[in-house]
């Protein structure tokens, strides 16, 4: 059972935005942005950032929701995103998601530990500014969303396939749900 | 020098608001309702010293400033008393509330389940709501994000704190929306 009084049976996230909506919409509006919003970086790429953080932050509804969408986004090539969350090294990703990956993995430790050698390594792969802006961002948002969802221990469903449903209504984009 | 090109001198988060305003608008919309907005039950100045704290806690020079200068304008106290909380609240001269919400605080900050029910139990005897619990964990968790935003750009800061006691009043009054 959560830690506070939100609506039963509506998992993560959902039941904490539901219990007060007046910071939920920022919250949604920034997932909308930062993942559905215009980006060098693919959405596929920006789900599977946020899944590979959430991974690293033990926080089981982020990564399974989140691992959902992005199998949905990269489609036949939905592979892609278990191997990344097993070793992102021995993915069949670019040179560039590795490095953009290896700079989230700092993130999720502590913002100090990105150095300066990370950041020259994804600009010889051809990362942009805006790539490791997003990069960046991303990962500290998910390392802000991981411990609203764990710290107020909302509902985690266990079921794989309420994942593949909820995959699928995030690929549409991030709505406040409705109150109840 | 910050990790990437920001085409501008502004400190800190402000920087990189500038460089990207389009996630910069939910992020300040949310500092403001969390932080700000008057229909809350914790005051701004209680809100500000969390995210202080748990800035001091992620080792984010400019966020622990910045609030730590706000917290101590709305408390009414200088920076070393700041200081002293951020040192040891538990000494600190601060409600057994406020204390049992600092403590909650600090778990988010090590990781969302490291929240633990007999923390949100004896945050309630102290007579913590849901509300309060709420926002807690949602401060701290958005200063997680906040701090590795700031850090893992390596933005730059400046260095005499006293920059920051001098633009709370400013910053106080103009709230989170208006940028000057």
């Amino acid at each position: 059972m959560a830690h506070i009084n939100v609506p039963e049976g509506v998992p993560g996230i959902r039941s904490l935005v539901m219990f007060r909506p007046e910071t939920g919409k920022y919250l949604y509006d920034l997932a909308q942005e930062l993942l559905r919003g215009e980006s060098p970086l693919s959405q596929a790429e920006r789900e599977l950032i946020a899944a590979y953080v959430s991974k690293r932050n033990d926080c089981f509804f982020c990564m399974s929701s989140h691992a959902a969408a992005a199998r949905c986004l990269y489609n036949d090539e939905e592979g892609i995103v278990d191997d990344v969350l097993n070793d992102m090294q021995t993915a069949d990703i670019s040179n560039k998601m590795k490095a953009l990956l290896h700079i989230a993995g700092k993130v999720q430790i502590l913002g100090n530990e990105v150095s300066f050698e990370d950041i020259e390594l994804a600009r010889n792969e051809g990362a942009s500014d805006k790539e490791l802006h997003d990069t960046v961002l991303i990962a500290a948002a998910f390392c802000m969303f991981n411990r609203y969802v764990d710290g107020l221990a909302s509902f985690t469903p266990t079921d794989p396939e309420a994942y593949k449903e909820m995959g699928k209504r995030m690929v549409q984009g991030y709505n406040l749900p409705p109150q109840q | 020098m910050a990790h990437i090109n920001l085409n501008n001198d502004l400190p800190g988060i402000r920087g990189l608001m500038a460089y990207r305003p389009e996630t910069a608008t939910p992020l300040n919309a949310l500092a403001e309702m969390l932080l700000r907005n008057d229909d809350n039950t914790l005051s701004r100045g209680e809100r500000e010293l969390i995210g202080t704290y748990v800035s001091y806690l992620n080792d984010c020079f400019f966020c622990q400033n910045v609030h730590g200068a706000l917290a101590g304008h709305y408390l009414n106290c200088d920076i070393n008393k700041i200081d002293e909380i951020k040192n040891d609240f538990n000494t600190a001269d601060l409600s057994s509330k406020m204390k049992s919400l600092l403590s909650i605080a600090a778990s988010v900050q090590k990781g969302g389940k490291m929240v633990t029910e007999e923390q949100i139990a004896a945050a309630r005897l102290e007579n913590a709501t849901d509300k309060e619990i709420h926002d807690t964990v949602l401060i701290a968790a958005a200063f997680c994000m906040f701090n590795r935003y700031v850090d893992g750009l390596g933005t730059t800061a400046p260095l005499d704190r006293q920059f920051y006691i001098n633009r709370a009043p400013q910053r106080a009054e103009d709230g989170y929306l208006i940028l000057r």
